[in-house]
């Protein structure tokens, strides 16, 4: 009988029950609950490092990794970058604009000539949907994505929900509505898959113009009015109205919006005492957040920002474990 | 007394069950002596009351980290002052992070004072190649300029690759290098003894 044990104790410190093996960050579509909670735990333990006086660890040292923004950002670009820089990784940023993307180079062409010069992880945004699995196929390097058009932006979508289960202690069971443009926004996607995962309850509302149908097949419930859901959930997910995506009219003023469905003082009155308001960010103040929730007690929009970090670290270090693919040749 | 009949009857079956051939080296209230004797080296090594006040523990995942909680008890009860205790994961600070490759699962890091002028003591269960202690060494270094650091471990089994010896050893074994020391302790497994076995390939003799 005790050798049993012993034996099931040393199985289990070389495979510790689970075993990372994905090499590319993709989407949160194709992972599975175990492996979330899988990023989600090895976060946990990056979290110490930003609070250190050195606040830098030298795992991924000698590593190359390449931001690939062919679309504008401030926060995903800075926190991976900095991320990378905690792990003590080179980073290379590269920015269309200035780049041979503009000179009529394909972007296939482009990243083949990075990697040539021996990159690690290329983390990617891009306006197409389908980018970075793309990329994934052409290239050997470990592939992140960092947001593709309105499809997926898996460490955005981790790093809300690191921040649910830290603050409320669970996913399972709590009650999230996710609230505005559910059409353009690859957050709200990648929040749904993995919420959904992990066992919550998601509950998308807004203008049926900017809701698709079809997410009810995510097992999401759909609600046009915002004031019916608020007093039932845990956490209330704002999204960004994106302005620049408007032109075709799906509502028919801002300020219409606004007054329907933008999150006020008002309105979460009748919300639980310990609501939780999120944010992705950038936020457009006044139009779907007022900015006294926004810098209320109930926010938590800029914890989100510290723990993308750590996030983003978890993320680096997992799929820097690869083996390099022996089978390309 | 029950606890050593346990061990008896297990050692006589190990070797008919599996065909490892598994030898206690530490039986569990040994344990907990080698732990009180480590505790009364450190406080004489900490004479003075300045030096006492410096002490730090600071356990290695995983094993580590429950005797170093131990001997936090043991040296707390002896000169009546709670000593400030930290973790240490050292994965991240591996230098075979690169040949391993799906790569371990990194635990808590906590390190709860600043530790410039402390004397630190790290403890963990084998000092084996010495590789994790030159990992924990470099970690610890972003933590503060420490006024020392020494190394407890409950087994010294010898094969060292680097330049590295401990300050208190709770046992000497000699071992040869494909040998398995396990330490097997009540918070992580159930139970407290120490053990010697062969790698499992010597199932394939049977």
């Amino acid at each position: 009988m005790p050798i049993n044990r012993i034996q099931k104790k040393r199985s289990n410190m070389t495979d510790k029950k689970f075993t990372w093996t994905q090499k590319h960050l993709l989407g949160l579509e194709n992972l599975s609950a175990q492996e979330i909670t899988h990023i989600l735990d090895t976060a946990e333990s990056f979290k110490e490092i930003s609070t250190r006086n050195i606040k830098k660890v030298p795992t991924l040292r000698g590593k190359v990794v390449v931001n690939m923004f062919v679309e504008p950002s401030t926060r995903t670009k800075m926190s991976f970058s900095l991320a990378a820089k905690r792990l003590s990784a080179d980073i290379v940023d590269f920015s269309p604009s200035t780049s041979s993307l503009s000179k009529g180079e394909t972007l296939k062409d482009t990243a083949r000539n990075i990697e040539a010069m021996g990159i690690d992880i290329a983390i990617i945004r891009h306006t197409a949907p389908g980018t970075p699995h793309m990329l994934s196929r052409i290239i050997d390097a470990s592939v992140i994505n960092a947001g593709d058009g309105a499809h997926e932006h898996p460490t955005q979508g981790l790093l809300d929900i690191f921040t649910m289960r830290e603050q409320k202690g669970r996913i399972k069971g709590l009650k999230v509505a996710v609230v505005g443009d559910i059409m353009h926004s690859r957050v709200a996607r990648s929040n749904i898959w993995g919420l959904t995962k992990l066992g919550a309850e998601v509950i998308a509302v807004g203008p049926p113009t900017l809701i698709p149908q079809e997410i009810q097949d995510m097992g999401v419930k759909i609600a046009y009015d915002i004031d019916k859901v608020i007093p039932e959930v845990d956490v209330i997910n704002i999204l960004r109205i994106q302005l620049e995506r408007q032109r075709s009219k799906f509502f028919p003023t801002v300020r219409e919006y606004a007054r329907l469905f933008g999150i006020n003082s008002e309105r979460l009155k009748r919300a639980k005492k310990d609501v939780m308001i999120m944010h992705p960010g950038p936020i457009n103040r006044g139009v779907e957040i007022t900015p006294d929730v926004a810098d209320g007690t109930h926010s938590v929009i800029l914890r989100q920002v510290t723990n993308g970090l750590s996030v983003r670290m978890a993320v680096l270090y997992l799929v820097s474990g690869q083996p390099k693919a022996e089978e390309i040749e | 007394m029950p606890k050593d009949k346990r061990l008896l009857s297990q050692r006589s079956r190990n070797p008919a069950k599996s065909g490892i051939n598994s030898v206690p080296i530490i039986s569990g209230p040994d344990i907990d002596q080698t732990l009180v004797r480590i505790a009364g080296d450190i406080i004489s090594c900490h004479a003075s009351s300045k030096e006492k006040d410096s002490l730090v523990l600071i356990g290695i995942h995983r094993r580590g980290v429950p005797l170093a909680k131990r001997l936090k008890a043991i040296i707390g009860k002896k000169i009546k002052r709670e000593l400030p205790l930290g973790t240490l994961d050292i994965t991240l600070y591996r230098d075979d992070l690169d040949t391993v490759g799906h790569l371990p699962i990194v635990k808590n890091t906590d390190i709860p004072v600043d530790l410039t002028d402390k004397s630190v003591v790290l403890v963990d269960d084998v000092l084996f190649t010495g590789r994790t202690i030159r990992s924990a060494l470099n970690e610890l270094a972003e933590f503060g300029r420490t006024r020392r650091i020494q190394l407890a471990v409950l087994i010294d089994r010898g094969h060292r690759e680097l330049p590295i010896c401990a300050d208190y050893v709770g046992k000497t074994v000699q071992t040869k290098s494909d040998e398995i020391i396990m330490v097997r302790l009540k918070e992580t497994d159930g139970t407290d003894e120490v053990i010697i076995a062969n790698k499992p390939h010597s199932k394939e003799a049977k």
